[in-house]
């Protein structure tokens, strides 16, 4: 009964324009320009990502050993690499790659750095001292080099690194969203809840989390670009994908001792990388722009 | 500002007795019997019981952590499986090559970081700011190893004026601390860059200008001023990420300092060397911390007054 007359209500309101804050936040975001390309850019890269065993021009797999190391040309248009491998085809998996690995590792350390920001902040006491002082004793293993000593005690692996970067993650998280619960919890409407006897979980995720959001997004955005770069350090460094896997660190990886040779090796999965992780934090720069009135410059 | 001092220190002691314990538990977390892993691959089963007196991993749990810590405290890392030499000693030759690397890095990100945010603000929405953040973000998006390798082809193959890596004294610093710091001085100017803004908007700047203080002065001696509190937190922070950077360009420019050590080790499975230089990694990064923080307080006097 109840929510039909609001309906009604909000049908005789609607002559005016009503205020959405998606709508708003599309008008705004369309504004940046650059944020705007990038973000068509990591669209194409899902796309392409999604799409990859069927735009492939070339098995990524398959050795060709008549083309080794062949230079950028009409059949090969990134080159072959040391087994003469069509470089552009494994561009192209690895993309899949970077974009999974690092979409799960984000999204998982998401999940559970807010669950823990968000008990950290709301409850406060013991259970955040907890929190936060193991927090701090993840943080003293400094950004890579947590994700280093995991994959030493697990053993190299994509699946490994996926571990060690959401674990490396969720201090970040859990920081940023108890800090947003701590202004949060102030609200008056949170104080109107809780006297009105609603349960701890449904004024954390009703009331206090959507006052996070804002903040994840920028930050979960800035951080796939972290993690594209950390995923492949890792791999560059022999303790991520297996050498014969088409990801970007290892190609850079395995291609490093043809530099002075045939530099595409190297140079054509550096740019992937590059473009990559520049385009999150283009967006992310943008989002920040928008979403964050504090930070806002001009 | 002393019992500040204090107090920060004996905050940061459970950290580091919690990071203790996590090295010494390192070789536990590894699936497997530590014996045989720290005995080797070839050992007999003789040998493995032979490590496993050693090792103490006969007694209580509480005992072996007593025993680490006390070897620990007396300089006594344990024995590399892979050379046969102390690790203590394998830590001597590389630790201070490091932390040159990681100085020089932070020395000239902070510099041109510094001086790059400040062009860009004082020229804000103009080409000099576009120019400026465009090198930053591409800073911040930019994979170590890749820049690395090809500054070495620039410089080392192409032009032969650097060599590629190893130990050569000054020179060798030069390629690895361009790659490492490159990062740290994007961030550096973005940071400079927002926070100058934000100075440059308050009353006491207006104030300056309003009393006709030339452009230059406002600018360096009270904008430039107030804007570098926040400026040395973030350095400080990034300091982390120095650590975690000097990992993998020590990798690229075959350095002879404690991140090849961590990842060769790693390689080799030799767990007593990566076990200590995690620990010292770990100390190392919150001793940092604790000295910006301190450094922070210093600068800005607030911050004790408020805890």
């Amino acid at each position: 009964m109840n929510s039909v007359s609001i309906d009604k209500n909000e049908k005789t309101v609607s002559m005016q324009p009503k205020y959405s804050p998606v709508k708003e936040f599309w008008k705004n975001f369309r504004k940046q320009k650059v944020a705007f390309i990038a973000s068509v850019f990591v669209l194409l890269l899902i796309l392409v990502a999604i799409l990859a065993p069927y735009i492939a021009p070339f098995d990524p797999y398959k050795p060709n050993y008549d083309a080794l190391l062949e230079p950028p040309s009409k059949s090969h248009l990134a080159g072959t690499d040391e087994y003469g491998r069509d470089i552009l085809s494994r561009l192209i998996m690895g993309t899949r790659i970077s974009l999974s690995v690092s979409f799960a590792s984000v999204f998982l350390g998401m999940i559970l750095g807010t669950i823990l920001g968000l008990m950290s902040g709301y409850f406060g006491g013991w259970l955040d001292r907890i929190i936060m002082r193991s927090s701090d004793v993840l943080f003293s293993f400094p950004d890579l080099l947590l994700a280093i000593a995991i994959v030493a005690i697990l053993g190299p692996g994509l699946n490994n690194v996926i571990i060690a970067v959401t674990v490396f993650g969720i201090p970040s998280f859990a920081r940023l969203v108890r800090g947003a619960t701590l202004e949060a919890k102030e609200n008056t409407y949170v104080e109107a809840a809780k006297s009105m006897g609603a349960p701890h979980r449904r004024i954390m995720y009703k009331h206090i989390f959507p006052e996070t959001v804002s903040s994840l997004i920028i930050f979960v955005t800035m951080r796939i670009g972290t993690a594209i770069l950390a995923a492949s350090s890792l791999s560059f460094l022999g303790l991520g994908a297996s050498p014969e896997t088409p990801e970007w660190g290892v190609m850079l990886s395995t291609g490093r001792d043809y530099l002075g040779t045939a530099s595409h090796v190297v140079i054509v999965p550096g740019i992937a990388i590059f473009l990559t992780v520049l385009a999150f934090n283009l967006i992310g720069d943008g989002l920040r722009d928008v979403l964050d009135p504090k930070t806002k410059n001009d | 500002m002393l019992r500040y001092i204090i107090k920060r220190v004996l905050e940061i002691l459970p950290i580091i007795f919690v990071v203790s314990i996590l090295s010494f538990l390192f070789i536990h977390f590894i699936p497997g019997d530590p014996a045989r892993l720290v005995a080797g691959k070839d050992a007999t089963l003789q040998d493995v019981q032979n490590v496993r007196e050693e090792l103490g991993l006969n007694d209580p749990i509480w005992k072996q952590y007593i025993s680490y810590m006390g070897n620990l405290l007396q300089g006594n890392l344990g024995t590399s499986l892979k050379t046969g030499l102390p690790v203590s000693d394998m830590f001597s030759s590389r630790f201070m090559p490091s932390i040159y690397l990681t100085f020089f890095a932070m020395i000239w990100a902070t510099i041109i970081g510094l001086l790059i945010g400040a062009i860009s603000a004082v020229f804000k929405n103009k080409w000099p700011d576009y120019l400026g953040m465009v090198t930053a973000v591409s800073g911040i998006s930019l994979p170590g190893f890749w820049l690395g390798l090809l500054l070495i082809q620039l410089f080392s193959v192409q032009l032969g004026m650097l060599p590629t890596g190893g130990s050569e004294g000054f020179k060798s610093y030069i390629l690895p601390s361009l790659t490492l710091g490159a990062g740290i001085m994007s961030m550096i100017a973005r940071f400079t860059r927002s926070s100058l803004l934000e100075t440059l908007q308050t009353d006491y700047i207006r104030t300056g200008r309003a009393k006709g203080l030339k452009e230059s002065v406002v600018i360096i001696q009270h904008a430039l001023r107030n804007s570098l509190i926040p400026v040395v937190t973030i350095a400080g922070l990034q300091f982390g990420f120095l650590l975690g950077g000097s990992v993998v360009v020590e990798t690229v420019f075959s350095f002879p300092g404690m991140g090849r050590l961590l990842i060769d080790s790693i390689a080799f499975r030799d767990y007593p060397v990566i076990q200590s230089a995690l620990l010292l990694f770990a100390i190392e990064f919150i001793i940092v911390n604790l000295v910006v923080d301190i450094l922070y307080s210093v600068l800005n006097p607030k911050i004790q007054i408020q805890s």
